[in-house]
């Protein structure tokens, strides 16, 4: 059936099987391989993106339910001059990532968290807030530290 | 994985939905938020024939005063939930255990009535329903009944539903100013409970627990003792007529025991 979704200020549509989640449709269809594919199973966040400005795992929609919606991709964060999100340059600042391959889901999930918390958020704050997102080389610590620097409470 | 292939329809309303479920019988399921399905699927342990999507019925989403009650629409988010003011005031125990729910991602998309539906006796949300005294509203082909929350969760993974009713509405009485707990025991971010236990005091107190059994529960038990003054004494039967799941966490006789201490805490947490 046929699927148009908005990613990344674009409109894009294709003809997929229902049962196509909405992951292997942006990585398969659409060639957007910047969300990664984890635990497959909700829990790890790699394939983390925004649906409508929220964050959400896009392993756990299909992409019928996605018809209609703005997707935020990490392939959309960065400005088209090549300047890096304020999140992605304060990973790279903090060192928040080793191997990166849950730096996409991270980033997604850390920009949709500070967003949803204009006042600041406190070091438990954001660990709780990025509970969705197992990372298995930092320890946390310097993820913590980046998405603090943006979001942090004054 | 990949779920099976399966046929997807878009209800726009409640009753299109009920028209759907009546249509297709044991083969169709409703598509909520998905984060309770979806797995499912994925593991091939749902495969039905007809997904019928009622995520875009965005009339069902919302949290209204209903003068001795707040009414909650079955499609409202946990998020929605976790973050309402309306519910701050008039039932905290149920927003504070919204904010439990999964992570943000899930309660971004997952909804009150898709949990409750679902009812899966290691999840938050049917506890704090319980403690709460709730009522779910279903609507089927012949129209609306209340359902008490106390006879809404029947087995595993059942509950009183008919196969063409849906939940259109969660009704939770009043409770501002009431003393309350939930207390939540896991060892990893973002896991199921263990076991969970919500505690509700005021002139009828209750008291509900998360994976001590088949379903979820609330306990009599300890209910008579808090009714009767016994005070965190009353914990001392929360393991009793319960029959915990045995898994790689937990085996019954600790689950008893963690339904034991964290009653207790949760009513000295209450009464403080």
């Amino acid at each position: 059936m046929e699927v148009s979704v908005t990613v990344n200020g674009e409109r894009r549509s294709a003809d997929v099987e229902p049962r196509t989640l909405l992951v292997h449709f942006l990585r398969e269809t659409l060639g957007l391989t910047g969300t990664n594919v984890g635990c497959d199973t909700s829990s790890c966040g790699a394939c983390t993106i925004h649906v409508n400005g929220e964050s959400a795992k896009s392993c756990t929609m299909f992409a019928v339910q996605a018809d209609g919606a703005e997707i935020t991709t990490i392939e959309g964060l960065a400005s088209e001059d090549g300047e890096l999100h304020p999140m992605q340059q304060a990973f790279m600042d903090c060192h928040g990532l080793q191997c990166g391959y849950c730096t996409p889901g991270m980033v997604m999930a850390a920009t949709s968290l500070v967003a949803e918390n204009p006042g600041g958020l406190d070091e438990a704050g954001v660990r709780e807030g990025l509970e969705g997102n197992l990372c298995r080389c930092t320890g946390y610590h310097n993820i913590v530290k980046a998405v603090l620097s943006v979001g942090g409470a004054a | 994985m990949i779920p099976a292939a399966f046929d997807y329809q878009v209800a726009d309303s409640a009753d299109a939905a009920i028209a759907a479920l009546a249509e297709h019988g044991d083969d169709a399921k409703l598509l909520a938020g998905g984060h309770s399905l979806i797995p499912l699927m994925r593991f091939r342990l749902a495969t039905p024939g007809v997904v019928v999507d009622i995520g875009r019925i965005s009339d069902l989403s919302y949290i209204n005063d209903g003068g001795d009650h707040v009414a909650i629409g079955a499609m409202t988010t946990h998020r929605a939930i976790e973050t309402s003011e309306l519910l701050a005031t008039e039932a905290p125990l149920l927003r504070h255990v919204a904010g439990q729910v999964g992570d943000p991602q899930v309660r971004h998309r997952g909804t009150l009535g898709g949990s409750l539906a679902h009812g899966d006796p290691a999840s938050d949300l049917p506890a704090a329903l319980l403690a709460h005294g709730g009522v779910l509203v279903a609507r089927g082909p012949g129209g609306e009944r209340e359902i008490a929350a106390s006879d809404f969760f029947t087995g595993f993974l059942e509950t009183a539903l008919a196969g063409d009713e849906i939940i259109t509405e969660i009704r939770i009485p009043k409770a501002a100013g009431v003393g309350w707990s939930y207390q939540k025991f896991n060892r990893r971010a973002q896991d199921w409970a263990i076991v969970g236990a919500a505690v509700m005091l005021g002139d009828a107190p209750k008291v509900a627990l998360v994976n001590m059994g088949s379903a979820p529960m609330r306990h009599s038990g300890v209910e008579a003792g808090l009714a009767g003054g016994g005070g965190a004494d009353a914990a001392s039967v929360a393991g009793d007529d319960t029959d915990p799941p045995e898994d790689l966490n937990a085996d019954a006789e600790y689950r008893k025991h963690l339904a034991r201490v964290l009653v207790g805490r949760g009513i000295t947490e209450a009464s403080g």
